[in-house]
């Protein structure tokens, strides 16, 4: 929305993960009941999701009426920094919650095995997106955003004060990227190099929906989920090969995406 | 006539090295010269025509893997025969990768570069029997210009005649850039950059050209790729990863992405800076973020537009 091409967004996940684990490991040393974990994790990935606010304002401020360039390369440090930053604060091997993964049990759904806590986040994201959906459709904030991203000169002309939508838009942004984060840590461990492998991903589920289109991104990462899925099963070796042809596919064929507008 | 000096200086001084500086550090102005000649190319792309790969980690890794397999499997020692595959190698891999991306400028140019990059470093990373998976491939000791050079120690090797044979291709690399930047078809190059739709209009292919930059950039890196193997005498797929591609255009914006040795200065500072803060605090990456952020926000010229400023307050640097 913002026309920001993000980097850093897969270090916010991981940041969201480690701060999610720690979280956790804090609320049973203080012995609150297993069942309710999902509220720290939920609540301590919001909460770091402030980190968003401080990089907008201390750095990508600086950078919006130059050449996106410098903005690319302006995240790009932002990743170097928060490698560095989730070793130094957290060391170099990976940390887990893993314990309370199966807290909820296991189910069977549709013939398969699938644990509970699975079906929390599956529905947890849902209710995120259509939020989302919501707010972009139906809050007088969310039609300023769409704006802002149409025609920022006639958005400013207007009366809207856009810094302070860009830190707002920026920081929801990074909020669920550390959210994403912190809800993942029960299923696998938080690594430092989980973040520079996720952009890869999340660039294949954005460039695939399409640039700027909440829709798109959910359709996108359908498709990469499913796809990697498939994958797997069938020949290992050509798993996230077939996702970047099908990146490079779309890129070519349709550069604004399956969901994209006309006029981007 | 300053710079003039300043340059006979450096050549003067890289020149004399081996005989004056330690053997460390000598041992360090290998990869400065390999990645002085990528970015070389990198920035007939981004600092003339005006297009940021985020993916050119791919062609120097595609020297490196052509200078592995060659050494190794396909026997060739000859560093000459090397080099030449190498570039010619880069360019059939540019050919169509070039011709789609520079269909497209700015973000997407920079992402679809990315995703080409990401292709051929899953493809090396998963294809483990032909290319070593995440072991890498040795890279045997190359000949020099005929001259076998297996009884020498490595160490003698690397800051003796390779270490000339690195500089005499840098040299050659540079003056070759030099002419191409000088050329009508340089000029042309910058006009697309500060005005693609007038350059259009003056009867420029503008496709074709950054076609063409892209290609010249790619033989670049894949010939700088090939020089970096033999110092570590291995090759990995780190160097294709694309954290890689973000860290030799980190060294070109260090150094001036807006004048012609900017980049080989920048290849320099970063080498040198990094061995130095990891030899202080192992965390360099948060150094050199804090960097990479303060330059993009206030030098954007880099090392180079610094030292313009300096020089005339009044001038604007590049951005």
């Amino acid at each position: 929305m913002q026309k920001i091409f993000n980097l850093a967004c897969g270090s916010f996940y991981a940041l969201g993960a480690y701060v999610g684990v720690s979280a956790v490991s804090w609320y049973t040393s203080a012995g609150g009941p297993a069942a309710l974990f999902v509220l720290p994790l939920a609540l301590a990935g919001l909460a770091v999701g402030a980190i968003g606010f401080v990089v907008e304002r201390g750095l990508l401020r600086f950078v919006y009426d130059r050449d996106e360039a410098f903005q690319l390369l302006l995240t790009f440090a932002v990743v170097l920094m928060m490698e560095d930053a989730i070793r130094l604060t957290w060391g170099t091997s990976p940390q887990s919650t893993s314990a309370l993964y199966l807290t909820y049990g296991q189910v069977r759904v549709l013939g398969a095995t699938a644990p509970v806590y699975n079906l929390i986040v599956i529905a947890a994201s849902l209710v995120i997106a259509l939020l989302i959906g919501g707010l972009l459709t139906r809050t007088t904030f969310g039609r300023i955003i769409r704006a802002a991203a149409d025609n920022r000169e006639m958005v400013e002309a207007l009366g809207v004060d856009l810094r302070r939508v860009y830190a707002r838009v920026f920081t929801l942004g990074t909020a669920l990227g550390t959210l994403g984060g912190a809800l993942v840590i029960p299923a696998t461990a938080a690594m430092s190099e989980m973040g520079i492998e996720l952009i890869v991903e999340a660039f294949a589920v954005v460039v695939i929906g399409g640039l700027g289109s909440m829709r798109g991104a959910f359709v996108g990462a359908l498709v990469v989920g499913v796809l990697r899925a498939i994958a797997i099963s069938v020949y290992p070796e050509l798993e996230m090969l077939l996702i970047y042809f099908i990146v490079i596919a779309v890129l070519v064929l349709r550069p604004r995406g399956l969901f994209g507008g006309a006029a981007a | 006539m300053t710079a003039r000096l300043v340059l006979g200086a450096a050549v003067v001084g890289v020149a004399l090295a081996p005989l004056v500086a330690p053997t460390y550090h000598v041992l360090l102005m290998l990869p400065f010269m390999a990645y002085a000649v990528v970015l070389l190319g990198l920035n007939l792309l981004f600092g003339y025509a005006g297009l940021l790969s985020f993916g050119h980690a791919l062609f120097i890794g595609i020297g490196a893997y052509a200078g592995a397999f060659l050494t190794g499997p396909l026997k060739v020692r000859s560093l000459e025969v090397i080099l030449l595959a190498a570039g010619g190698l880069g360019a059939l891999v540019a050919a169509p990768v070039a011709a789609l991306c520079v269909r497209y400028v700015k973000i997407y140019f920079g992402m679809l570069t990315l995703a080409f990059g990401m292709v051929f470093y899953t493809f090396v990373l998963k294809f483990y029997r032909l290319t070593g998976g995440d072991e890498g491939l040795p890279f045997l000791r190359p000949a020099l210009l005929g001259w076998s050079l297996e009884a020498m120690p490595k160490t003698d090797y690397l800051v003796g005649p390779y270490y000339y044979y690195s500089l005499a291709v840098l040299s050659v690399a540079a003056l070759c850039m030099w002419r191409i930047v000088h050329s009508p078809f340089g000029l042309c190059l910058k006009t697309i950059r500060d005005n693609p739709a007038k350059a259009e209009s003056l009867g420029i292919d503008v496709t074709r050209y950054r076609w063409l930059a892209f290609m010249l950039s790619a033989v670049y890196a894949a010939v700088g790729g090939a020089l970096l193997g033999p110092p570590t005498g291995n090759v990995d797929p780190t160097l294709l990863y694309w954290t890689h591609s973000g860290n030799i255009v980190f060294m070109t914006l260090l150094g001036g992405f807006a004048s012609f040795f900017g980049p080989v200065l920048g290849a320099f500072v970063f080498i040198y800076l990094q061995n130095w803060v990891m030899s202080v605090v192992p965390y360099w990456r948060l150094v050199f973020g804090a960097i990479l952020a303060a330059i993009v926000i206030f030098a954007p010229g880099g090392l180079m537009g610094l030292a313009a400023r300096r020089r005339r307050p009044m001038r604007v640097s590049g951005a």
